[in-house]
Order: C-alpha cells, then sequence, then structure tokens
C-alpha cells in the first residue's frame, strides 16, 4: 500500500475511533472544550508515534528473530507504560511549556487504548518503519479530528434543552454515532 | 461493610460497568455486532478479571504501594496473554472475531479499575465475588447489546434465525454508527428506568 493511502484511511476512511473503536475512553471523557481536545490529541499524536517505533523495533529486533512473538502484549504495555513515564520526566526537565500543556494528558494516555491499539495494528499489518511511522502520526491526526469535532458538537449541546436521562453520555453517543455516519462515507473512496 | 450478596449484585445493577459507570467503552462498541462475541468477549473479559483480582488480592502486602500499576499491569497482561493462546486454540473463530479486543483487554479500565479499587483492599473471598459480580456485569451488558444489534441487524439471536426470511436488515445497527447510537438510546433507557425503579 502507498504511503498516501494509508494517511488517507487511517485520518478518514478508517478514523481510529468512529470506526475502529479505539480511544473510546479519552474520546468521551476529554471532548468537552476544544482546547483541551487539542492538548490530548496533541498529545496522543506524540506518544503513540514513539511508542509505535519503540514497539516496532522491540518486537522486530528482539521477540520475533527468538520465537517470543506470544510475549507482545506484556511486552508491549510495559514499554508504553514505561516511556510515557520517560516522556513526562524529560519534558519537565527540557522543555516545561510543552509539559504545561501537555503533561495533564500524559498519566491519561498510558490507558488509552489507542495506543496500544496501534502498535498490535502496526505488527499485524506487517508494516516497514516508514510506514509504522506514518500510520501512527496519521491516526493520531485522526484521533485528534474526531476529538476536536465532537468537543465542537458538545459545546452546543450544553445550550440545547433536553430531558435529563439523555443529557451526557448517551446524547454524546448517539452524536458520535452520527459523526461516525458521515465518515463512512469516506470508505467509497478508497477499497480498503 | 457491605454482605457478599450485596457485593455480587452491585456489579450487576448498581455500579454496572457498562451502563452505570461507563468503562470499557471500546470492546463494548467494538464487538457486539452478533451477540456470541458480546458474549465471548464478556466471558474473556470476566476470566482475566477474576485471576488478576485473586493474584492482585493474595498479592496485597507484598507489592509495593509505588510500583503497584506497573505490578498490576504486568499480571493482567500475563492473564491477557493465556486468554489469547486459548482462544487461538480452541475457538478460531472467536479468535478471529475479536482480533485486536484481546490484547487490548489489558488496558480494559474495569480491571485496572476493580484491582486498584478493590482487591488491593480486600481478602481473597471478597475479591472473586466482586470480580464475579463485575464481570457478570460486563458480560451482560454486551450480550443484551449484541443481542439487539444481531437481531435488528440480521434478523437473528446468536445464530438463529428469529424474524423469518421476510425481514429486511437493518444494515445500519451491525455497522460502526449504530454501535454508538443503539448504546446511546439504550444508556438513555437505562438512566430513566434506573430513575423509576430508585438505584441511584
Amino acid at each position: 500500500m502507498n504511503l498516501l493511502a494509508i494517511i488517507f484511511v487511517a485520518i478518514l476512511a478508517n478514523n481510529i475511533v468512529l470506526s475502529q473503536f479505539l480511544g473510546i475512553c479519552p474520546y468521551l471523557g476529554v471532548s468537552k472544550r476544544i482546547e483541551t481536545s487539542i492538548g490530548m490529541g496533541m498529545a496522543v499524536i506524540f506518544v503513540m508515534t514513539l511508542s509505535a517505533i519503540v514497539t516496532w523495533l522491540i518486537y522486530n529486533i528482539l521477540l520475533a528473530p527468538f520465537g517470543l512473538a506470544y510475549l507482545r502484549t506484556i511486552a508491549f504495555i510495559l514499554v508504553i507504560a514505561g516511556l510515557v513515564q520517560l516522556v513526562e520526566m524529560i519534558l519537565k526537565k527540557t522543555n516545561p511549556t510543552l509539559f504545561q500543556a501537555l503533561g495533564i494528558y500524559l498519566p491519561l494516555i498510558t490507558t488509552n487504548c489507542a495506543i496500544l491499539g496501534v502498535a498490535v495494528l502496526n505488527i499485524d499489518a506487517g508494516y516497514n518503519i516508514i510506514e509504522t511511522i506514518i500510520y501512527a502520526i496519521s491516526t493520531g491526526i485522526g484521533f485528534t479530528l474526531a476529538m476536536v469535532i465532537m468537543a465542537g458538537i458538545r459545546e452546543r449541546l450544553e445550550l440545547v434543552n433536553m430531558s435529563g436521562f439523555v443529557r451526557g453520555a448517551a446524547v454524546t453517543l448517539v452524536s458520535a454515532g452520527i459523526l461516525s455516519l458521515a465518515f463512512m462515507g469516506f470508505k467509497g473512496i478508497v477499497t480498503l | 461493610m457491605s454482605t457478599l450478596a450485596q457485593e455480587f449484585s452491585k456489579g450487576i445493577f448498581k455500579e454496572n460497568p457498562t451502563f452505570r459507570l461507563l468503562l470499557g467503552m471500546c470492546p463494548t462498541l467494538g464487538v457486539t455486532t452478533l451477540a456470541f462475541y458480546g458474549f465471548g468477549m464478556g466471558v474473556s473479559t470476566l476470566f482475566v478479571l477474576l485471576c488478576s483480582n485473586i493474584v492482585i488480592s493474595v498479592l496485597r502486602n507484598a507489592i509495593p504501594a509505588k510500583v503497584r500499576i506497573p505490578a498490576y499491569i504486568l499480571i493482567i497482561a500475563t492473564f491477557v496473554t493465556i486468554v489469547d493462546m486459548v482462544l487461538k486454540a480452541f475457538v478460531p473463530d472467536l479468535h478471529g472475531a475479536l482480533g485486536i479486543f484481546i490484547p487490548l483487554i489489558v488496558v480494559n479500565c474495569i480491571i485496572l479499575g476493580r484491582a486498584e479499587a478493590f482487591a488491593r483492599k480486600n481478602n481473597v473471598g471478597r475479591s472473586i465475588i466482586d470480580a464475579l459480580g463485575m464481570g457478570m456485569g460486563f458480560t451482560i451488558s454486551l450480550t443484551v447489546l449484541g443481542i439487539i444489534r444481531e437481531l435488528f441487524g440480521s434478523g437473528s439471536i446468536f445464530g438463529v434465525n428469529i424474524l423469518g426470511t421476510s425481514f429486511q436488515p437493518m444494515g445500519l445497527l451491525s455497522s460502526p454508527p449504530g454501535a454508538f447510537i443503539t448504546l446511546g438510546i439504550l444508556l438513555g433507557l437505562c438512566n430513566f428506568a434506573f430513575k423509576r425503579l430508585g438505584i441511584e
């Protein structure tokens, strides 16, 4: 598959949140304001790319050649958890401004299933290192896009008069469904 | 101290992980296209939750508080790997359908949440009851969602045709948007029902 197709599919046609259902918890939890969802999105792009590169190297250099592929889940989640801690510490020391912006989102990211999901999907798809990097960045952009759109919708939903039973998660999920329906339209453009 | 029966039933009703706490949303939406997939995912999660609750409860005084989260993740990941291999060996169809969501049981917030909130503070017996209640609550929610989506999306339940051959399947319900919309509507109905029944 060429790189352009990977980018298009990852951002629009096969959006990580709206058609693969990964990272729903932060998607519902942090999408209340546009600013916070942009911050979260940036943190996700950063960690996702870094963890995709590291897990790809670990799988192809350490696990696969020695027949240890079954340790994949354990190795990946530990690496991701460690990596997030490391990024947090390095950012705090070297770039306090960026740390201020991303800091509060970093601990949330360890349990973000999109990060582990992308690491596993890369391996399953058999991407090489370039494709892995491109795929991870585009998936992160797709996540940010879905989140910013959702935040825009939710900011307006708050002003709407509606029954207390549907307010909050219920109406957010139905809106996400309609958004997902819109994104499904992109599937016709490429063959997956 | 609540009784064991209360400990068990809270996971199914009052603190149902899907409908009340909104935890573990990714597999809830991702695998419930058919009732059997939802049920399989629920049982896999139940198994991992039960095993990790037992181990964490047993080791609760041995794990230092500062490194407890990585330790819990390691314990959970071990059982997830076991589930992955068992499913691959015995039910390859289900393994293929659940796909990426099997390794992702590791990051299911319900499991880490119960380890952090319950198993590390309670004895083994109570942790088992808690895991069974929470796991069953999750399994029931996923199966219900799967039944609704399968019934209207393909006219059958657990693969048995219910609505007859003249039924036109509603493709929307088995597609990704259908997952969001069905869960959203169910959640609204649940809020309404819980309010009426006086369960807060």
